[in-house]
């Protein structure tokens, strides 16, 4: 069975404390200035009736990626369990796939191709967890393979409420919201 | 198929394409890229264990390095406190090792104090001029004129040398400037301090209140996965906080609190619960005594009575009453960590104390349980310390502050303004602690400094106290230097080693190094009979019977889970000589003092003014992160929260505020801050406004931190003493907005 590469982000636990933000960076080696993870906070109402969503965002992994289809040299594809990626030596950085991405998911590293998430396929295909995942003091980030029923990801969209970030978008992301 | 998935990558592209397609893909490149997903290398050819120094948590660390250098910092899966997850602060320790900032070699000032003019000298000056400065002090004042302030786990070898020095002025602001009130309400409440990591079971607590603490942002990791965890089983939480922290917004009762009457809040609900039966009347016949005259006196303190006090409708009060006695016993009222606000923070303590008892949640699962601690003998040191000297100076010559267990650091800082204390301290060592900030009212710190006959700065970063040194000794940080044995008190009892993961960079050196080299300079050489950490911690680890090439290896020896509460199997002990919880404090009314807490209305704010309140972000730990570069970048400088609605029509603004817009903070005295960035937001109440602390660093050589935000210490010009234990109660100022220029 072909894997599904998702995540399952449990609003209800995320404290938005970045850690999963600074983990990436030094995982990763991202350049200063240079995020493939962030923290969204989302107020509603007036004091004092006031409800707060704290998200912790990346890459949505989307199925039907737009970057993919905006990419003019074929350096943004889809990788490994459905994982959107970056050929590094492909790219140009024409930045048409940032402009394409709904997600802001996308930056231009200093060293002139575009970076974005991997949910750390590097470290995945060694039976780890993506390093965001194993730090999140919360536990509020779930990986696995959504197209195995018996995994937590799999099992957690099934029996929490589920959102997706603009799923208007016609990408069909593959980074869950539960809330 | 039988290849693993890595097998099967590694067969190519064209195969896996293949297979991709096969499977009925209809994007363009499906698989054909599949092994171009770069690999960072950022995995170790070296993993090193220890614990972290970013807080004072003590997390289990894994430090991987390559080709010499720390590429990532990440959580000890076997260490009980991290249980394999950092907080950023943690994940973000290579900042601090990298910082391009730290100090490099030994200084030593050739201006005024103050001024943070030095010159690089050896270790050798360095040490000596510190010795010989020492030596004179004693000479002339005796060795009790010499005080320590300290915070963090590399203090242990000054305050051994302190010890072998022979005085007893040893003081850190986390007590009498943090965690102090909460200490002493617990002691006179249960007979026992709580100490850190405390004893509570957030993870199994039902309904957890939070009284102005802000978890989450407050960012103890354990703490928090904890607090997480409960949230992930049901857990209802109640916050009370004039603001709407990321708890509040997690809560099922937020109660935007007017600031300043939380011991009213408290007397409602313990009003409430008296009323409607709702406490644990068998547990407090057993373990308690007052109970009679704590129902008569919260017998008019209803939520009728508290409404007008604390802005909060009686329903709420009420409705939020009957929720944490619902969960009783598992149901927490955390205690609080920083709790110096207005004066008369023991008595809310004490309150919340008092509250926790009516839940007979001590003891129980949910509740405050009990830890424990692994054997660790000392390292056999010989040499005598000097007996008799005289009591710390860190009380007013009049005597004062009855209940404090532990050295008043602002004690400490008045007794060096001669003739404010029993005796006047002439010599300061500072072993990383940025006073300037920890302390209130700066100028008191600043006229202190001024009389002084030697001040010694021991830190990683140039922070502002190095700037009023004489002579500042570069320390390596924790990733470059063994230190002593982590051995706290918890439900699973386990030590834990800090061990030098690559060698200082620099010429800076270890705190135990230093410490021995200056014990040696002044004739206390054989107090320090080891030859390194390294081989004191080995001794300390052998002699308690635990494998030393384990714990090296592992970075933590772990001992065996105990029973931590009566559902376990461990019976309800309340450490009260008396053996029973003092709801009504026999021990403060022989003191003088309000045996059961009482509500006193703090001053107010005039009209266009604002109660200016601190806290802490996740990512940084007071001041002493505010310079680490990776840190920054989620979190690039503090803001200043103000009401929305506020906003709109602020004294002296002729447009409404915006959201980013910056502002000056100036205070009652006229004290000022640099130009800070508002947050205008509705999460915060119209009467007050919030900074995170450690902000606004005045030291010019923090070549990031220096000038960004603003600085809530700077503005704490006022603070009210609280008269049981000394702690300084720093939420009492008021402050007023003035726009700042647009930056061209």
């Amino acid at each position: 069975m072909r894997k599904r590469y998702a995540m399952a982000v449990d609003t209800a636990r995320c404290v938005g404390c970045n850690a999963c933000v600074i983990a990436c960076k030094t995982e990763n080696a991202l350049p200063s200035g240079g995020f493939r993870g962030w923290i969204a906070e989302e107020t509603h109402g007036a004091f004092p009736g006031l409800s707060m969503e704290i998200r912790s965002e990346r890459c949505n992994q989307c199925s039907r990626p737009s970057c993919v289809s905006a990419c003019p040299t074929g350096a943004s594809h889809v990788a490994d369990g459905g994982v959107v990626a970056v050929t590094r030596s492909k790219c140009t950085g024409c930045k048409a796939c940032v402009a394409s991405c709904p997600y802001g998911a996308r930056y231009v590293h200093p060293e002139g191709f575009v970076d974005k998430c991997t949910f750390c396929l590097h470290r995945v295909r060694e039976g780890n967890l993506p390093a965001c995942v194993e730090t999140c003091p919360t536990r509020a980030l779930t990986f696995g393979d959504l197209a195995d029923p018996a995994s937590r990801v799999a099992e957690l969209t099934r029996s929490r409420r589920v959102k997706v970030l603009q799923p208007g978008s016609g990408n069909e992301p593959n980074v869950f919201f539960l809330t | 198929m039988t290849l693993t998935r890595r097998k099967f990558i590694q067969i190519g592209g064209a195969a896996a394409g293949g297979a991709a397609l096969a499977s009925g893909l209809t994007t363009r490149w499906w698989g054909l890229d599949a092994d171009r997903v770069e690999d960072p290398a950022t995995d170790g050819d070296r993993v090193v264990a220890s614990y972290c120094e970013l807080c004072f948590w003590g997390c289990g660390v894994r430090a991987h390095v390559k080709d010499g250098r720390v590429t990532k910092v990440v959580g000890n899966p076997d260490h009980p406190l991290s249980r394999g997850m950092l907080c950023p602060r943690g994940a973000g320790a290579t900042g601090l090792l990298y910082d391009p900032d730290r100090l490099r070699r030994p200084l030593v000032r050739t201006q005024k104090r103050g001024e943070d003019v030095f010159e690089e000298v050896s270790w050798d000056a360095a040490l000596n001029r510190v010795g010989e400065g020492l030596l004179e002090v004693k000479r002339r004042h005796g060795p009790e004129a010499v005080a320590l302030f300290t915070h963090g786990s590399g203090g242990t070898w000054f305050k051994h040398f302190m010890k072998a020095w022979g005085s007893p002025n040893v003081g850190a602001p986390s007590y009498a400037q943090c965690r102090g009130p909460r200490e002493a309400g617990y002691l006179l409440t249960f007979g026992t301090p709580l100490g850190s990591p405390e004893p509570i079971d957030l993870a199994n607590a039902r309904v957890i209140t939070l009284i102005g603490s802000h978890l989450g942002e407050n960012m103890h990791n354990t703490q928090v996965q904890d607090l997480a965890e409960a949230v992930g089983r049901g857990a209802e939480l109640v916050v009370v906080d004039p603001r709407f922290s990321v708890a509040a917004s997690k809560a099922r009762y937020w109660l935007p609190i007017k600031p300043g009457t939380d011991i009213a809040l408290l007397l409602a609900w313990m009003n409430v619960m008296l009323a409607e039966n709702a406490y644990d009347a068998e547990y407090l016949a057993k373990h308690a005594v007052g109970l009679e005259e704590l129902r008569a006196h919260v017998a008019d303190k209803t939520p009728e009575w508290a409404y007008p006090i604390t802005g909060l409708r009686p329903e709420l009060i009420r409705d939020s009453a009957r929720l944490i006695a619902s969960a009783r016993p598992a149901s927490l009222v955390h205690p609080g960590r920083h709790t110096t606000w207005y004066g008369d923070d023991t008595q809310r303590a004490r309150a919340m104390a008092i509250l926790s008892a009516l839940l007979g949640s001590w003891g129980r699962r949910g509740g405050y349980v009990s830890h424990a601690k692994l054997s660790l003998p000392p390292y056999p040191v010989t040499a005598e310390p000097p007996h008799g000297g005289k009591g710390a100076a860190d009380r007013p010559k009049k005597g004062g502050f009855p209940v404090a267990t532990e050295v008043i650091a602002s004690g400490l800082c008045d007794a060096s303004v001669s003739g404010q204390a029993l005796y006047d301290l002439k010599a300061w060592l500072i072993y990383g602690c940025n006073l300037m900030q920890a302390l209130p009212d700066r100028r008191q710190t600043v006229k202190a400094l001024e009389g002084l006959d030697l001040v010694v700065s021991i830190d990683v970063l140039p922070a502002e106290i190095c700037g009023w040194s004489d002579v500042v000794l570069p320390e390596a940080t924790y990733l470059e230097r063994d230190d002593d044995i982590a051995a706290p008190a918890y439900k699973r009892p386990f030590l834990a080693v800090r061990q030098e993961v690559v060698p200082p960079l620099h010429d800076s050196k270890p705190g135990w190094w230093i410490a021995k080299e200056l014990a040696g300079r002044v004739g206390l050489a054989e107090h320090f009979p080891w030859k390194d950490a390294r081989e004191y911690v080995d001794a300390r680890l052998r002699a308690g019977g635990h494998d030393v090439a384990r714990a090296r290896e592992t970075g933590v020896v772990l001992g065996r889970e105990v029973a931590t509460c009566e559902e376990e199997g461990l019976a309800v002990e309340v450490p009260h000589e008396s053996g029973k919880i003092q709801l009504r404090s026999e021990e403060l009314a022989k003191l003088g003092f309000d045996p059961l807490p009482q509500y006193y209305p703090h001053e107010e704010p005039p009209p266009g003014q604002f109660r200016l309140l601190m806290g802490r972000a996740p990512t940084h730990t007071f001041g002493r992160t505010v310079n680490n570069r990776l840190l920054a970048e989620p979190y690039p400088e503090n803001e200043v929260w103000v009401n929305a609605d506020v906003a709109r029509a602020l004294p002296g603004f002729a447009q409404p505020l915006e959201d980013g817009e910056r502002v000056f903070l100036v205070n009652q005295d006229g004290a000022r801050s640099g130009p800070v960035r508002a947050k205008v937001t509705q999460r915060i109440r119209g009467d007050c406004v919030y900074l995170v602390h450690g902000w606004g660093q005045t030291a010019k050589r923090l070549g990031y931190a220096y000038g960004r935000g603003a600085s809530d210490s700077a503005l704490v010009t006022r603070y009210a003493v609280d008269p049981i234990m000394g702690g300084t109660g720093m939420s009492v100022n008021f402050v007023r907005l003035e726009r700042a220029e647009r930056s061209a």
